[in-house]
């Protein structure tokens, strides 16, 4: 007989809608609006270690709403986040699912040290108050001068996984881990962090990257990864770019695993504890 | 030969490591979110029953075992191999040396049904069941009317094993029913 039945117990169903009424409660009482974008778009990321999944005929389902909630800040949209779904080819497993919640926000005005305070704000809200330590990426792995990337990635992922327990962010990624972040006066460093709790990522931020070219810059460089490494090719999304050169206001912003920030609410050890049904 | 990628390791798939076949017990798939995918992967090798864990990239092949476990009747040993016939009625028979048949040799009794596992059809393990019934043929005597408590004592089995935590009461002749996993005794058997 197949399992019809939910992954997650109809309690922590219920722990988890407290857990998003409190997440939409948090923003209401700032002023952040709730905004929904497409699921699907013509174009998605070239980024290398982030896959997408095709939708033939109608482009690729979202890894995160990003460039489309970017697309709304150049158009005058103020501080704002959408709380939904964003998907990812190939990512299975305890902590990973390729259909997963994300809680994705942008502050006007805001640095990545302003939008720190405001995540641990949130996550205090949410799992309750604790305190938070600060680390640099160096502090986490040592320095990355001269390590090959994979080995540095797996040597980042190891490290993160001991820290634990405890709340850390993690600042200072090197120059060419910087995604979409804006450099750091030092040249070397990148303003992008993340927030680790009990050993588990749970959130990935930035002060935005604003300037077009260098945007059009780190694309032509994830596409020669992409090419080197024989993943798919990912066209650029000009649309994209082509808000950037109208503008994109000065902003902080951060996205956030909702269902790993569920699963450590409610004290679950896989993400398949919280959701509805796991993921096929 | 066939090969699996990572994304296709389950647990109980068998594949080949280092040269020796190996059985997947835990898959574990790690990725910070901007960076490289990985899985972490424990598996035993089923020549000498260790435990190792592997970090291979996301994507990576590795190469299948050939390895089945066949339910096998003991028959004898000639003192370098020890034989054992297949139960589908096809007589069929291997032997398995002493690094295959390895601690199951304290409980291998003729005519009992072993796991053997097989590697490209050469045994490369013997599992004995949960519980196997020996013989006594040494111990103690036995204390008469000391059959509920009191201390215990070794026994030696007719495979040449010696089991503690023996009752007192028991005597040479008695069949006892052992656990094969702790080598312990677990009861008299009844005759």
């Amino acid at each position: 007989m197949s399992d019809w039945r939910p992954s997650a117990s109809i309690e922590q169903l219920k722990r988890r809608a407290e857990l998003l009424a409190q997440a939409r409660a948090f923003f209401a009482g700032r002023d952040v609006i709730e905004v929904q974008t497409p699921v699907i778009a013509k174009d998605s990321v070239t980024e290398p270690d982030v896959q997408s999944i095709e939708v033939p005929g109608y482009g690729y389902l979202q890894t995160s709403p990003e460039y489309q909630m970017k697309r709304l800040l150049a158009a005058g949209m103020p501080s704002c986040y959408q709380l939904g779904p964003a998907f990812r080819h190939g990512e299975q497993g305890r902590l990973h699912n390729p259909e997963f919640t994300m809680l994705e926000w942008y502050r006007l005005g805001f640095d990545h040290n302003q939008l720190m305070c405001e995540v641990a704000d949130l996550v205090d809200t949410l799992l309750g108050p604790k305190p938070y330590q600060r680390l640099t990426y160096e502090d986490v792995v040592g320095k990355s001068e001269g390590r090959p990337r994979d080995a540095l990635d797996l040597a980042f992922a190891e490290a993160c996984e001991r820290l634990t327990p405890g709340r850390f962010f993690i600042t200072d990624y090197p120059a060419d881990q910087a995604a979409l972040a804006r450099i750091n006066p030092d040249r070397q460093t990148a303003a992008r962090f993340e927030l680790v709790i009990d050993g588990i990522e749970i959130a990935n931020g930035y002060w935005e990257l604003l300037d077009a070219d260098e945007h059009r810059q780190r694309f032509k460089t994830d596409k020669e990864i992409r090419r080197q490494r024989g993943l798919p090719e990912m066209a650029v999304d000009e649309v994209f770019l082509a808000a950037l050169e109208h503008g994109l206001p000065e902003c902080a912003g951060v996205a956030m695993g909702f269902d790993r920030l569920v699963m450590l609410g409610v004290g679950a050890k896989a993400l398949s504890d919280v959701t509805a049904f796991r993921g096929s | 030969m066939a090969t699996y990628s990572t994304n296709e390791f389950r647990s109980g798939m068998k594949v080949m490591l280092d040269g020796d076949p190996c059985n997947i017990l835990e898959n574990e798939f790690v990725k910070p979110g901007k960076g490289q995918a990985f899985n972490r992967v424990k598996m035993r090798n089923l020549k000498n029953g260790r435990v190792w864990e592997r970090t291979f990239k996301s994507g990576e092949s590795i190469e299948a075992a050939d390895v089945i476990d066949l339910d096998m009747e003991y028959l004898y040993t000639d003192g370098e191999f020890w034989h054992f016939m297949k139960t589908d009625d096809s007589y069929e028979q291997v032997a398995a040396d002493q690094s295959a048949v390895a601690d199951s040799e304290n409980w291998l009794k003729e005519q009992e049904v072993y796991q053997v596992t097989l590697w490209n059809d050469d045994p490369i393990a013997v599992t004995p069941p949960n519980f196997v019934e020996l013989e006594v043929t040494d111990t103690d005597p036995g204390l008469k009317g000391d059959t509920a408590n009191g201390g215990t004592k070794p026994a030696t089995l007719s495979t040449g094993a010696t089991i503690k935590g023996v009752p007192l009461f028991i005597n040479i002749g008695d069949v006892l029913k052992v656990d094969t996993r702790t080598g312990e005794y677990v009861s008299r058997a009844k005759t």
